[in-house]
C-alpha cells in the first residue's frame, strides 16, 4: 500500500478546519457535506431495492437513452461508462451495477443547460447487467446493458 | 489534503466540455488486507462543479466509481478564460476544491 500517502492524508485532514466538519457532518447527517447522499439507496444490496430507495418504483423501458460501454471489460476495477439521455426535460442520470456488492454507483443531478450526458468509471465485481436509470420530466426511465467481465473489481 | 485534481475544460460551439481525474482511492470496505483484516471504506461521496456561481453537474457517488475517478460533462454558456470550480467530499469529511479555466 501506498503508506506515505495515506499519512499526508490522515494529517491534512487532522490539522485543518476539515476534521471539524467532518465531525460536526458525522453528528448531523442532514448537514451540508453529504447533504442529498441518499444513504438507503447506496447501501442497496440489489437493483430493485436501489430503485425503490431512489423513488423510481418500475420506470419505463426507453430506446432514448444511449449507453456506452464496453461488451466485454478484461479488467473489472476500470470499466468505463456513458450514458446520454433524449428524453426532454433529462433531470437526473444513475448508472446502477446488478451483481456489484451494492447496486447503485453513482447519481448525477442534471441542471438545465447541462448536456444529459455523462461519461465515468466504474468497477464490476462480475459479469452483470449495467442498468442506466433517467429522470426526465418526473418520470423514471432505464435501459440495460450487459458487460462481460474477466478479472473482478472488488476482489481481495 | 489529497492531491489536486486535473480538470480540463474546453469551450467550443457554446459549449463547455469538462474533463476531470481526482486523486483518490475509492476504497470499497469489502477488501481484506495482507492480515485478513477488513479496509475501512473511503470513497467519495459527493462532486460538485460550479461554473460563475451556477452549479453546472452535482453527483452523488457510491463505492462502486473506479479508483482515482474520471468525470466528463458538457454545459452550455461558458467561455474561453471563464473559470470552472469543482469541489468533492469523500465519506470521511475530507474535502477538495480546484479550479480550472476554461481553454
Amino acid at each position: 500500500m501506498d503508506q506515505s500517502r495515506r499519512n499526508v492524508l490522515r494529517a491534512g485532514g487532522g490539522a485543518s478546519l476539515f476534521a471539524l466538519l467532518a465531525s460536526a457532518g458525522m453528528l448531523l447527517p442532514e448537514a451540508a457535506l453529504a447533504a442529498d447522499w441518499n444513504q438507503k439507496a447506496f447501501e442497496a444490496k440489489n437493483l430493485k431495492d436501489a430503485l425503490d430507495a431512489l423513488g423510481a418504483g418500475s420506470p419505463v423501458t426507453s430506446n432514448d437513452i444511449v449507453m456506452t460501454a464496453p461488451e466485454i471489460a478484461e479488467n473489472g476495477a476500470v470499466v468505463p461508462i456513458a450514458a446520454t439521455s433524449k428524453l426532454p426535460g433529462t433531470e437526473s442520470i444513475a448508472f446502477l451495477i446488478a451483481k456489484n456488492p451494492t447496486a447503485l454507483a453513482a447519481n448525477f443531478d442534471i441542471p438545465s443547460g447541462t448536456e444529459p450526458s455523462v461519461s465515468t468509471r466504474v468497477k464490476l465485481a462480475q459479469t452483470t447487467d449495467v442498468h442506466v436509470l433517467v429522470k426526465a420530466q418526473g418520470k423514471y426511465y432505464i435501459t440495460k446493458k450487459e458487460i462481460k467481465v474477466t478479472i473482478g473489481g472488488c476482489g481481495g | 489534503m489529497a492531491d489536486p485534481m486535473r480538470i480540463r475544460a474546453v469551450a467550443k460551439d457554446g459549449n463547455v466540455n469538462v474533463k476531470i481525474l481526482m486523486a483518490h482511492e475509492m476504497e470499497t470496505g469489502q477488501r481484506k488486507d495482507s492480515a485478513g483484516k477488513p479496509i475501512p471504506a473511503h470513497f467519495i461521496q459527493h462532486v460538485s462543479a460550479t461554473w460563475e456561481g451556477k452549479v453546472v453537474l452535482s453527483a452523488t457517488w457510491g463505492t462502486a466509481i473506479a479508483k482515482n475517478p474520471f468525470l466528463e460533462f458538457s454545459f452550455k454558456g461558458g467561455k474561453k478564460g471563464d473559470k470552472i470550480q469543482v469541489t468533492w467530499t469523500d465519506n470521511k469529511g475530507d474535502k477538495r476544491t480546484d479550479e480550472a479555466t476554461i481553454n
